[in-house]
């Protein structure tokens, strides 16, 4: 089962403190790939914290480990992730004229993933 | 823990925009680390911990250990070299060291660009299209008793704008702090930021223009229909209730974040919230600042401006400085292909910038200095790894509300800082130029400026 989403970028608290031992490092790389989601969505999707999901639009795709948000903290539909390599992938390189490229409200299809079809 | 320990008091953090300048470092010199920070937040606390010294080279050349010297060398012959050289970054190192960066832009005629295009670049234009009713920090310290923020998250990324500045301290004319404050956040889903505030006002992904635009008509009399609501997520009545805390404020502030730049409408979505706060000067005192991430960013963007007069994206291809974002700003640059070399100064494109720009970073002649390895050192043909502005060195910063801090260094690092590295590849670009153009300059005679 899949369904489309809006995807937002961010800080996170989180981020900030891992990204002063290293970008390179295991806990940056945790951050940076921990997907938040309405709880009320990963039931929908049948999906449980820690599982594994695909997200992808026409620029690329990436695979973050999901986490679950209350429904009064994240609304349905809006997925959270701390920006990094993994977002990065999904962001079109056009600007409109800004030099700023869309990172925020990234519309993305998230589908679970299992090991074999990673 | 060794005896060799030193007090450093009023040091400056320099992780994010609010440059703290009060924070009392106890420093180990055996060890060269900081062992406290006093003053500092979760994220400053992490910033003074974890900058210690490193173990990789202070230079590499296609991942291969080579001396200072050599790499200059090889950054200065690839910078001259290429028809279209880019310099991005800056934001993360001192404005001694951005002002030697545009020098270099100059002599290669080439682009020089900072993240203030990823992050506020779309705010900046709008500075140029709107104009920006302003102040500095102390101001809303002293005065503000209305504080909204409008797109941002600062428990997450700047957690002593709270507390430093904007909601708890008491001022000249807030003698009780928060209780003489009312705090409004809005945003798409509820941050950490949230249970700061009095009103939290969720909006729909993508509609804080509309948002923004409907409280200027109510700000001006006008009447709007119900079925904002629908479109917004945010009920006419809520509407009509912050309209009515502003205009009824003594001194209110706008702060805004990224959530208004990176998204779609970007610097309308910055010049409708600057509208808004000029509007809203009708009735009582109103100002408005975007809350800058970088430590400083806000430097780089005063450095470029007093130095070719724009803040970001400018080009000297001609012999003069251009401005023009979406040709000469960098994830445009790269995503195109037009760049055939990079250096890029204190900051990691490589692990944030869009896949396409990623992708044209790996075709071409990288330079990188940082001081941790990152994605971008680890493509680069040329790498410098730095010290630690504001810990291993002193100069220059400026707040995030354009006031310039002084810092002091904690204690000293084997590693060259930016500016050296930069003057000297200043120096070596301008000889090479002069040689390509068969000028002739004898040892001592010309200075460098």
């Amino acid at each position: 089962m899949a369904e489309t989403m809006i995807l937002v970028p961010g800080r996170s608290s989180k981020q900030g403190t891992a990204l002063n031992k290293g970008k390179l490092k295991p806990e940056y790389l945790l951050v940076t790939s921990t997907l938040e989601m309405n709880s009320d969505d990963m039931q929908r999707l049948g999906l449980e914290e820690g599982d594994s999901v695909r997200l992808s639009n026409e620029v690329g795709e990436t695979v973050v480990t999901c986490k679950g948000r209350k429904p009064e903290d994240l609304p349905s539909g809006i997925l959270f992730i701390a920006y990094g390599p993994p977002s990065s992938q999904l962001m079109d390189g056009d600007t409109a004229g800004t030099g700023m490229p869309i990172s925020k409200n990234i519309e993305v299809l998230v589908e679970k993933v299992t090991v074999k079809n990673i | 823990m060794s005896e060799n320990i030193k007090i450093v008091k009023n040091a400056t953090c320099t992780f994010c925009g609010c440059v703290c300048d009060d924070m009392e470092l106890t420093v180990d010199l055996d060890e060269k680390r900081i062992i406290k920070a006093k003053n500092a937040c979760v994220l400053g606390r992490a910033w003074f911990a974890e900058h210690t010294i490193g173990d990789w080279p202070v230079a590499m050349i296609d991942g291969k250990e080579v001396s200072k010297e050599e790499a200059i060398e090889e950054t200065a012959q690839t910078l001259v070299k290429a028809k279209f050289p880019i310099i991005y970054g800056l934001s993360d190192t001192t404005c001694e060291a951005q002002r030697q960066a545009v020098a270099i832009s100059d002599i290669i005629r080439g682009t020089i660009d900072t993240t203030t295009s990823v992050c506020h670049g779309p705010s900046g234009l709008a500075f140029q299209g709107v104009g920006e009713s302003t102040m500095s920090l102390g101001e809303v310290k002293n005065r503000a008793d209305l504080v909204i923020y409008w797109g941002g998250n600062p428990a997450a990324s700047h957690p002593r704008h709270f507390t430093r500045y904007t909601v708890t301290p008491k001022g000249m004319f807030i003698p009780n702090g928060r209780k003489d404050r009312t705090v409004v956040l809005v945003d798409i889903r509820k941050t950490p930021s949230a249970p700061v505030a009095d009103l939290f006002i969720q909006v729909k992904p993508g509609k804080d223009f509309e948002v923004l635009w409907a409280l200027r008509a109510l700000v001006k009399g006008k009447n709007i229909d119900p079925s904002i609501e629908e479109e917004t997520g945010v009920s006419l009545a809520t509407l009509e209730d912050l309209v009515d805390k502003m205009k009824n404020c003594r001194y209110g502030v706008l702060f805004f974040g990224m959530g208004l730049t990176m998204t779609r409408g970007r610097h309308f979505n910055s010049g409708a919230i600057m509208a808004l706060t000029t509007d809203l000067n009708e009735f009582t005192h109103f100002v408005t600042k975007p809350v800058r991430g970088h430590g400083n960013v806000t430097g780089a963007d005063n450095v470029l401006s007093w130095q070719t007069g724009y803040p970001f994206g400018v080009n000297f291809n001609r012999g003069y400085p251009r401005f023009n974002p979406g040709e000469f700003t960098t994830v445009d640059t790269l995503s195109r292909g037009d760049a055939d070399a990079a250096m890029f100064i204190a900051s990691d494109p490589a692990s944030n910038f869009p896949k396409v720009a990623i992708e044209h970073m790996k075709k071409i002649p990288v330079i990188s200095l940082d001081t941790k390895q990152t994605e971008t050192s680890n493509l680069a043909h040329v790498a410098f790894a730095t010290s630690t502005y504001g810990i291993n060195t002193g100069g220059t910063v400026y707040r995030m509300d354009d006031v310039p801090i002084t810092m002091r260094s904690a204690f000293d690092s084997p590693y060259p800082d930016d500016e050296e590295i930069l003057t000297a590849i200043k120096k070596r670009v301008q000889e090479l130029v002069w040689a390509k153009q068969g000028i002739k300059i004898a040892v001592g005679e010309a200075r460098v400026a």
